[in-house]
């Protein structure tokens, strides 16, 4: 029998979205299969490696732990809302400058994770980095380029900042 | 052929200029850093992989898998699910053609259809935990894995074998009936789980043992290991009413896929369109199909595109992995530290299916040195694990481990530096493997006297638990058939399709050596990978073959191009052909210049459209070689290995994006370093991985790394315009044996067996 489905309101980049789902249904499965927000991505589905990392609440999370009605009335930022207007956040470019990505998919959860600890500590140590991002499986650049493109993005934002 | 200075490549990201001057003289497109012509598409979330297609009615399916290692199927009872709301239809190994003994050679390796039906779906035995013996699509994937769970198989459980060297037993439990061992042209009276026995031989290896002064022999053993994409498989298909089959999915190899479905099937070729959609990962494991022909058949029955995603726990289970293995390895020099012979016996699971990856594993053991006299003898072994698959130089990196191990204690018996010993027995120009090829121009000796120059090798390394370890990695390249197409646009620009899947940049690299050939930059061409009704044959995107293979498919068609170009610029000038002269992309005739955008402009209001095509079947391998350093911390109270530095040297022949060769460099290192100090297939004395998610298989995180250092070293490929070698696999190879050695500096334990996980290491440091 299919269960009865429910009704949740929440809010993605910035905007009011209203869906019905299934209480058994993951956050990442509604993103990507009902919202299409396939941005996210699924590696694993039991949050071990960080592909279907998006931002609730100010937190970066893997979506697919969180069920979908969990995100009632929420604040959800996902790959899609990181560039604006055009125009791609620092994290993006470096990423996009330094080579940081190969096969891609693990990309748009080292973006949202990177930009949430930039957001948090806009000058991380390498250490800081690695154990921020830990939760992020890359298996093709063996993360030395990503920690540099994210290094890269932190002194961009802090030039940035300096110079408005 | 003139040597370039090795380049040592630049650590800054923020650094975008060519690699060194050197490159700048010579090539204006190749040995810059442009951004990938896919990227904005992956770092926005934008880029379409196969899960996130979306097809109008689509149904989702199911597989239902082998909870035993290896079990005989009494009966399948697939009616409790049918009659389900929402199920649309369920499958066996009985709807799918009875398959062909026939084997052909997937690019990466040859297949048996009759074993890879038997793989997609068991037919009488299931082989492995995790092997699929039937499968259901329903309206959505929550109810597909329902219906999964009712549907009722009776299994007879079987004695199961997972190490080699049981399964090699006389008495251990047989997985085929009928598989006889092929030995040198002949077969073996009696079946067996040994599917072959190779064997090499060069020289007097007597000989060679009575020459030697020092001679060492040790035996390893190794553990399987997943190739650990981070995108499980995935597959879409629509069979149309009209007879056509549509794929979708991501795949190393288009064209590879459309074959095996032809013969799974037993379809015509022309009967299916295969999509490549962007691919997240695959380093050998995504060429083989194994939902893809499910998902086709269920489509036919229920009349709708249907979708298979793997989880995370059947793509640990049920594809890949490298196998485990059993190794011995003997070697003798003489006292001023010359190798005399060599000898390796090596046993290599290849999982449920005969044919794994025994033998380039015989063909590299040794394939680094130049050792007169030497035999090697290799067994492929059925197990009940999943059936064996590439994984970045396959069957190259368990050798090396062996091979380079004993090189160093050879050479500390010796009392020579372990460097010094390698210079002196490094392969070159001339020297002959032991399978027999004669090697052309190749740039090991370049890249251990990289090693030697290079700033980590010279470092002190000083403080208590520590050690410095090096080795050698090796793997042939592949030349194999690419097509490549590409279309003058009317502002000059020009669009390229080609048939190679870009797994990790190549759509950049193939660009970038079109842009070089017609003198434009590299954002000037428009890369495409296209569906296999779009562009001629191409293989598998392996092999390290592409940005060599494809690459030179992408400099014929540009001089195809540039031809077309002097033939209507002459037309255009009113001379002859052979007055037009190009460089650099200047059109010249006379006091008239006009670059190809100019030019391309002129032409494109008048006359034909130009479009130029190459296809090549390059018959060579471009042999690559690496040495890796590694500085490595042992906890003494853990067991546990810290690294401290780590430098990855290659030659590249030539770097056409520096950036993706040194990524390669170090994604290939990470995966070694993983393979050596964690990973493994856990198995219980069921047969059951007991490790099957990404919390209990272990690969590196960001937490676990250094900064991984690059040297390229560039000896051109005299095979290639450019003297591109392939890059992808070598790294791989050394880092196990490098790790050992370091860890045997740090704590005076040789370790023996893989992985060196904490209580391995511990374990050593206890007995030692």
């Amino acid at each position: 029998m299919t269960p009865v489905k429910k009704h949740v309101t929440t809010k993605i980049n910035g905007e009011s979205v209203e869906f019905l789902c299934e209480p058994r249904q993951s956050l990442l499965e509604v993103l990507r299969d009902d919202l299409a927000l396939t941005g996210c991505k699924e590696g694993c589905n039991n949050g071990n490696c960080g592909a279907c990392t998006v931002v609730l609440n100010g937190r970066p999370v893997n979506s697919c732990l969180v069920l979908a009605v969990e995100a009632a009335d929420a604040s959800i930022e996902t790959v899609e809302g990181i560039a604006e207007q055009g125009h791609l956040d620092p994290v993006q470019q470096c990423f996009l400058e330094g080579a940081a990505l190969q096969c891609g998919i693990c990309t748009p959860g080292f973006i949202v994770a990177a930009k949430a600890l930039l957001d948090k500590n806009p000058d991380p140590t390498e250490a800081e980095i690695r154990f921020s991002l830990a939760g992020n499986l890359c298996r093709c650049t063996g993360y030395d380029k990503i920690i540099r493109a994210v290094q890269a993005a932190a002194q961009a934002r802090l030039a940035a900042q300096q110079s408005s | 052929m003139s040597t370039e200075v090795p380049s040592r490549s630049t650590p800054d990201a923020s650094d975008l200029s060519p690699s060194s001057a050197a490159e700048t003289k010579k090539y204006k497109v190749i040995g810059t850093r442009p951004i990938r012509h896919d990227g904005a598409d992956k770092v926005t979330g934008k880029a379409r992989y196969t899960s996130d297609v979306l097809l109008p009615n689509m149904a989702y399916g199911a597989l239902v898998r082998s909870p035993y290692a290896h079990a005989r199927i009494v009966s399948i009872d697939t009616s409790e699910a049918e009659a389900m709301p929402g199920v649309l239809a369920t499958m066996t190994s009985a709807d799918l053609p009875d398959p062909w003994d026939k084997v052909e050679n997937l690019g990466e390796g040859c297949i048996n259809y009759a074993h890879l039906s038997g793989n997609v779906l068991a037919r009488g035995k299931a082989l492995y935990k995790g092997h699929a013996v039937a499968a259901v699509c329903a309206t959505n994937a929550h109810l597909a894995e329902e219906a999964a769970a009712k549907i009722k198989v009776e299994y007879e459980p079987l004695p199961a074998v997972t190490w080699v060297l049981d399964a090699m037993k006389e008495d251990a439990p047989l997985l085929h009936d009928n598989l006889v061992t092929q030995a040198l042209g002949e077969e073996s009276a009696r079946p067996s789980n040994i599917g072959a026995h190779i064997h090499f031989e060069q020289g007097d290896l007597e000989a060679g043992w009575a020459a030697a002064d020092v001679i060492v022999e040790r035996e390893f053993k190794t553990s399987s290991i997943h190739q650990g994409y981070i995108e499980p498989h995935v597959s879409i298909a629509m069979w149309n009413e009209d007879g056509r089959l549509k794929i979708w999915t991501g795949t190393q190899g288009s064209f590879v896929v459309r074959q095996q479905m032809a013969e799974l099937l037993k379809i015509p070729v022309s009967q299916v369109l295969v999509i490549p959609c962007e691919i997240g990962g695959g380093f050998g494991g995504k060429i083989a199909v194994y939902e893809q022909p499910v998902a086709a058949v269920l489509s036919r029955k229920c009349g709708r595109p249907v979708k298979i995603a793997m989880r995370r726990d059947e793509v640990f289970e049920a594809t890949g992995p490298t196998p485990g293995s059993y190794m011995r390895v003997k070697l003798g020099a003489t006292k001023d530290g010359k190798l005399t012979a060599g000898e390796a016996w090596l046993a290599y699971d290849a999982g449920a299916f005969p044919g794994g990856v025994i033998g380039p594993g015989c063909m590299c053991v040794f394939s680094c040195y130049d050792i007169p006299n030497a035999v090697v003898d290799g067994y492929d072994v059925v197990a009940n694990k999943p059936k064996v698959q590439a994984y970045r130089a396959p069957g190259s990196t368990h050798a090396a481990f062996a091979c380079e191990s004993v090189i160093d204690e050879l050479a500390l018996e010796l009392k020579i530096d372990p460097l010094d010993f390698r210079l002196k027995n490094a392969v070159q120009e001339g020297s002959r493997r032991v399978d027999g090829p004669v090697y052309p121009r190749i740039g090991l000796i370049e890249t251990l006297e990289a090693v030697r120059d290079s700033q980590h090798w010279n470092s002190p390394l000083e403080g208590p638990n520590r050690g410095r370890g090096i080795a050698c990695g090796f793997w042939f390249n592949a030349g194999l058939q690419s097509s490549v197409t590409a279309a003058v646009n009317p502002d000059g620009t020009v669009s390229m399709s080609e048939g190679s899947t870009d797994i990790g940049g190549t759509r950049a690299s193939i660009a970038m050596q079109l842009a070089e050939t017609l003198g434009i930059a590299a954002t000037d061409v428009q890369p495409q990978v296209v569906d296999t009704d779009s562009i001629g044959y191409t293989d598998v995107t392996g092999g390290s073959r592409v940005t060599f293979a494809t690459g030179l498919a992408a400099y014929q068609a540009g001089l195809d191009i540039q031809k077309q170009m002097v033939r209507r610029a002459a037309e255009l000038w009113e001379c002859d052909v052979d007055q037009v002269t190009v460089e650099d992309g200047v059109y010249r005739y006379g006091d008239a210049a006009l670059s190809f955008k100019e030019l391309a402009v002129k032409l494109n209001n008048a006359g034909d459209p130009i479009v130029g095509r190459a296809s090549v079947s390059p018959q060579v391998s471009t042999n690559a070689f690496g040495a890796h350093i590694v500085d490595v911390e042992v906890d003494p109270e853990t067991g546990k290995v810290t690294i401290l530095r780590y430098t990855a040297v290659q030659d590249a022949g030539k770097a056409i994006h520096p950036s993706y060769v040194e990524g390669q460099m170090q994604g290939g290192a990470a995966q070694g370093i993983g393979w050596a100090l964690n990973e493994e297939y856990f198995y219980d004395d069921e047969g059951v991985m007991r490790n099957a998610s990404f919390l209990d298989y272990r690969i590196p995180t960001a937490f676990d790394l250094p900064m991984i250092e690059t040297i390229i070293v560039e000896v051109p490929n005299p095979d290639h315009p450019y003297g591109v070698r392939g890059v992808g696999e070598v790294p791989i190879v050394p880092p196990p044996a490098a790790l050992a050695i370091a860890i045997h500096r740090a704590t005076g334990c040789r370790m023996h067996e893989l992985p060196m996980s904490p209580p391995h290491v511990w374990r050593a440091m206890q007995d030692r």
